[in-house]
């Protein structure tokens, strides 16, 4: 049955009468209007639908939107900082780190909660950190540069 | 200058389908437009016979220039990450002598945009951009004649530069054009004779641009086919057989049709339930029981190569010189080999999705497709609708790589939206996309060639069976040489237990797998360096060229195999590119497990557009190639599939990119463009192959070079 949750989505105080079994992912895309966050296996696997959940990342598509309540959720919707897109957004755009772009929300959420706990990371870090992201086009080479050229752009803060 | 080919030829606009159903200016509001032909009817007899009934001969095309300067190029090609959004807006902003920033491409919509077959084969650039910057260099010149108008001055007294039409005798006399769009609702039909700019004239054509479209696609807001929304929109979640040749013979649906908010459609053998959230539409589809009965293929991913060597085919030869018994007896060796290569799969990461909304007179569709106007014809034809009364659009695709050629997805939504009478989203979960998805072949190569003491090639019999002739005649120099194609019977029966289709680069990263495998045996029984081998058996300038790019870039020093430097070397042709790769691995000798930790690559495609868009693909299929050469495998049983997810097929992870990946394009700016998207995947296979040799003593006959074979290999070179 239908309960009533409260988050924070995007630094925003949301409140949402819902099915609590219902998908994390499908409630951003559908009842939130958030489609940046996309779906590609359903399981866990790609990290396509990854999203932020108190500083984690985490795939929305495995995930209860119960699981979220009283909790901080960001999406790829709420990276940017005044309007500007994040560093990391940034360096995905001078390191060409795309191509179809669907896997690209996914890999900058993870790289974001992976320079949350490891703000200065190596190339091997970085590699680990993103490991179980998928991307087909094979821009991998490209996401790596551009994670570690954000993680210098940060030093010092956001 | 040239003298503009402007014509005004009413009739033939009347004799238009295309036009008579349009009115742009409706559309697109009001400005100046240029229609063109993207098709010379020769060109159009060639097509299959399906696709030529459908291709307007008349001015189907139109480049659209709006008062604020802005020049508007319509494409029926799609933007899947390949990047030619980027390249086909730099190539027609230096033809039409505007900046780039002012070029909007509009892409993939049948209503706006020019027939087209489908964005696959590398052809945008070859092929379609061809006629755009022939008619982006005419409209220039119309634009010209329309500024001589408006500035009362001759047109041998004008220049133009970023959209700004000049005097040259006094640069002060200008007008945009903008300005001659200004308050216009004016159309022009242009004969365009091809006559685009020599490749010293550009501004943008060469230079390295960044993506265009990343901004969207970084911040989330790109939008994808599932990311529309309609008012009443349903998501349909489909019953699936659970394997191929499973037929559907009764099916019960009471329990999901008690589900608050949940709809069950059936048309055939078409059972959809519907609902609004995607997560009730999955959980309802659970609830409907059906009974299939079965006919099965008796084959699996171990039995198919005997299967395929066994199964009906017909067969062609591709090329053929000299006589093999002759070279035969010239050789002092011959090596005899069979190669296979299984089924592999696309595995874009966005799944196939529609949107249709189904009215009484006309269809909407939106779809991840590589081909808008073939979805229109197949929902046309199915629907019984005019081509008119069908819209396609497609957004930005989620990746395609050739499996986003069929379009089942939209079919399928577009019947159900017929039924429900509500927009209907279907979004193909990951099982249904491995399971319908058209898999590069499984096929066998049979070599058998000789070659002398001292390495010449004096024999070929290539014998490629289901992989497609692509790539599969020889490309090098040898006297006597035989190249046949084994495939399905026209006419007969499937031979493969599923669908199979174009994967990027069909058939050539199987043939060129085998090949370049055969040639390191002969470089091996020679005593020869592979690539010394190789530029002594080649005549090809080309191929040459693009070997000796690659070697010097990875530094190369010969050594005759095997080496143990775990150093590979292969070359090939593909869309009219050709392509050398050097790679090193390591292997581990204890797993089996094969790390590629560097690669070269040299690719001679003529004119190269963008050469950052262009090292974007060549890294792709690099880092693509990694999958199909080590560790993607469909494998299944009759007509079930077992890799329905990521968890059981697996694509390339961050930790098997090489640590470097180097690209070399070389400097062929005066020759046509060949392709971009596909070529730089088809030597993944070979060039890891034989630097597993080189590295072990081991020889690989089997794709992918997962750790069992690796390890079966090197016992089998140690025995």
């Amino acid at each position: 049955m239908e309960e009533l949750i409260r988050f924070k989505l995007n630094g925003k105080e949301t409140a949402i009468t819902i099915d609590p079994t219902l998908t994390l992912l499908w409630v951003l895309r559908d009842q939130l209007g958030l489609t940046g966050t996309k779906f590609g296996c359903g399981i866990g696997f790609c990290g396509a639908c990854t999203i932020i959940l108190d500083d984690e990342a985490v795939r929305s598509c495995m995930l209860p939107v119960s699981e979220v309540s009283g909790r901080k959720v960001m999406t790829i919707e709420g990276l940017a900082v005044n309007g500007n897109p994040h560093p990391i957004q940034k360096a995905f755009m001078e390191h060409d780190a795309l191509q179809c772009g669907y896997c690209t929300p996914g890999m900058i959420m993870t790289a974001y909660s992976l320079l949350l706990k490891n703000p200065e990371p190596t190339r091997q870090e970085v590699i680990e950190g993103m490991e179980e992201n998928l991307c087909r086009c094979g821009a991998h080479i490209r996401i790596i540069k551009a994670v570690q050229s954000a993680a210098r752009e940060m030093k010092g803060g956001k | 200058m040239k003298k503009t080919g402007k014509q005004t030829d009413n009739t033939r606009q009347r004799n238009s389908i295309n036009l008579k159903r349009r009115d742009f200016f409706k559309l697109l509001g009001g400005g100046i437009i240029l229609y063109y032909s993207t098709w010379d009817p020769s060109e159009l007899m060639a097509l299959p016979l399906a696709q030529r009934r459908e291709v307007p001969t008349d001015y189907n095309a139109f480049i659209l220039i709006r008062e604020d300067g802005t020049v508007n190029n319509y494409t029926g090609k799609i933007e899947m990450g390949q990047g030619v959004i980027t390249s086909l807006a730099q190539q027609m902003a230096d033809e039409m002598d505007v900046t780039y920033e002012s070029i909007n491409m509009i892409m993939g919509d049948t209503a706006l945009c020019p027939w087209d077959a489908g964005t696959w084969g590398s052809l945008t650039t070859r092929q379609f951009s061809h006629y755009m910057r022939a008619a982006a260099a005419e409209a220039r010149a119309v634009l010209l004649e329309m500024g001589s108008e408006y500035l009362e001055l001759p047109v041998s007294d004008l220049e133009v530069k970023q959209g700004v039409i000049y005097a040259i005798s006094n640069p002060k006399k200008q007008v945009s054009y903008g300005e001659l769009a200004r308050g216009k609702r004016l159309e022009r039909y242009m004969d365009v004779k091809p006559d685009p700019k020599d490749y010293t004239e550009f501004h943008y054509v060469g230079q390295s641009m960044l993506r265009s479209d990343s901004l969207e696609k970084v911040i989330g807001k790109a939008k994808y086919t599932g990311d529309y929304r309609l008012p009443g929109m349903l998501y349909a979640r489909i019953l699936r057989p659970p394997s191929h040749g499973a037929k559907l013979v009764s099916v019960d649906y009471s329990e999901a049709e008690k589900m608050e908010g949940v709809r069950v459609v059936r048309d055939d053998d078409l059972v959809a339930v519907l609902h609004e959230l995607p997560d009730m539409a999955a959980a309802a589809l659970v609830k409907v029981r059906a009974e299939y009965t079965f006919d099965e293929k008796d084959v699996n991913h171990k039995t198919i190569f005997k299967y395929l060597l066994e199964a009906p085919s017909s067969s062609r030869e591709v090329a053929r010189s000299g006589d093999l018994a002759e070279g035969e007896q010239m050789a002092d060796t011959v090596i005899e080999s069979e190669f296979y290569d299984g089924y592999v799969a696309h595995a874009p990461i966005e799944p196939h999705t529609a949107l249709a909304k189904v009215e009484s007179d006309s269809v909407t569709v939106w779809a991840s497709t590589q081909s808008p106007f073939g979805t229109q014809d197949t929902i046309a034809a199915l629907l019984d609708l005019d081509l008119e009364q069908v819209r396609v659009i497609a957004p930005f695709v989620g990746g395609g790589f050739g499996g986003k050629a069929p379009h089942q997805q939209a079919v399928e939504a577009a019947r159900i939206s017929k039924i429900a009478g509500k927009p209907i989203m279907v979004v193909w979960t990951r099982e249904e996309e491995f399971f319908y998805d058209t898999y590069r072949p499984a096929a066998v190569v049979q070599v058998r060639s000789g070659v002398t003491k001292s390495g010449k090639i004096t024999m070929w019999d290539f014998k490629q069976y289901f992989a497609g002739n692509r790539g599969s005649d020889t490309i090098y120099a040898v006297p006597h040489n035989l190249t046949t194609g084994y495939s399905e019977k026209q006419g007969g029966p499937q031979v493969h237990p599923f669908a199979t289709g174009a994967w990027r680069a069909p058939g050539n990263n199987t043939n060129t797998f085998a090949r370049e495998s055969q040639i390191d045996m002969m470089a091996v029984e020679a005593g020869t360096d592979p690539l010394q081998f190789r530029l002594d058996n080649l005549e090809d300038q080309q191929m040459i060229g693009v070997l000796k790019a690659v070697a010097e870039k990875f530094g190369y020093t010969p050594a005759a195999g095997p080496s143990g430097r775990g150093i590979g070397i292969a070359c090939g042709i593909d869309a009219g590119t050709y392509v050398a790769h050097m790679a090193r691995v390591k292997v581990n000798e204890e797993t089996g497990e094969v790390q590629v930790i560097r690669v070269a690559s040299a690719q001679d495609m003529g004119m190269c557009v963008n050469p950052q868009g262009t090292i974007l693909q060549m890294e792709g299929c690099i880092t693509m190639g990694l999958g199909y050469a080590l560790s993607e495998d469909i494998e299944f049983d009759g007509g079930r599939i077992h890799t329905g997810n990521f968890d059981s097929y697996q694509i390339p992870l961050f930790s098997w990119v090489p640590e470097k990946i180097e690209t070399v394009i070389l400097d062929r700016q005066h020759m046509p463009p060949q392709g971009g998207g596909e070529p730089p995947i088809i030597c993944m296979g070979g060039v890891i192959a034989n630097a597993i040799f080189d590295a072990t003593g081991a020889r690989l006959y089997q794709m992918p070079m997962i750790p069992e074979r690796v390890l079966e290999a090197i016992r089998k070179a140690r025995a």
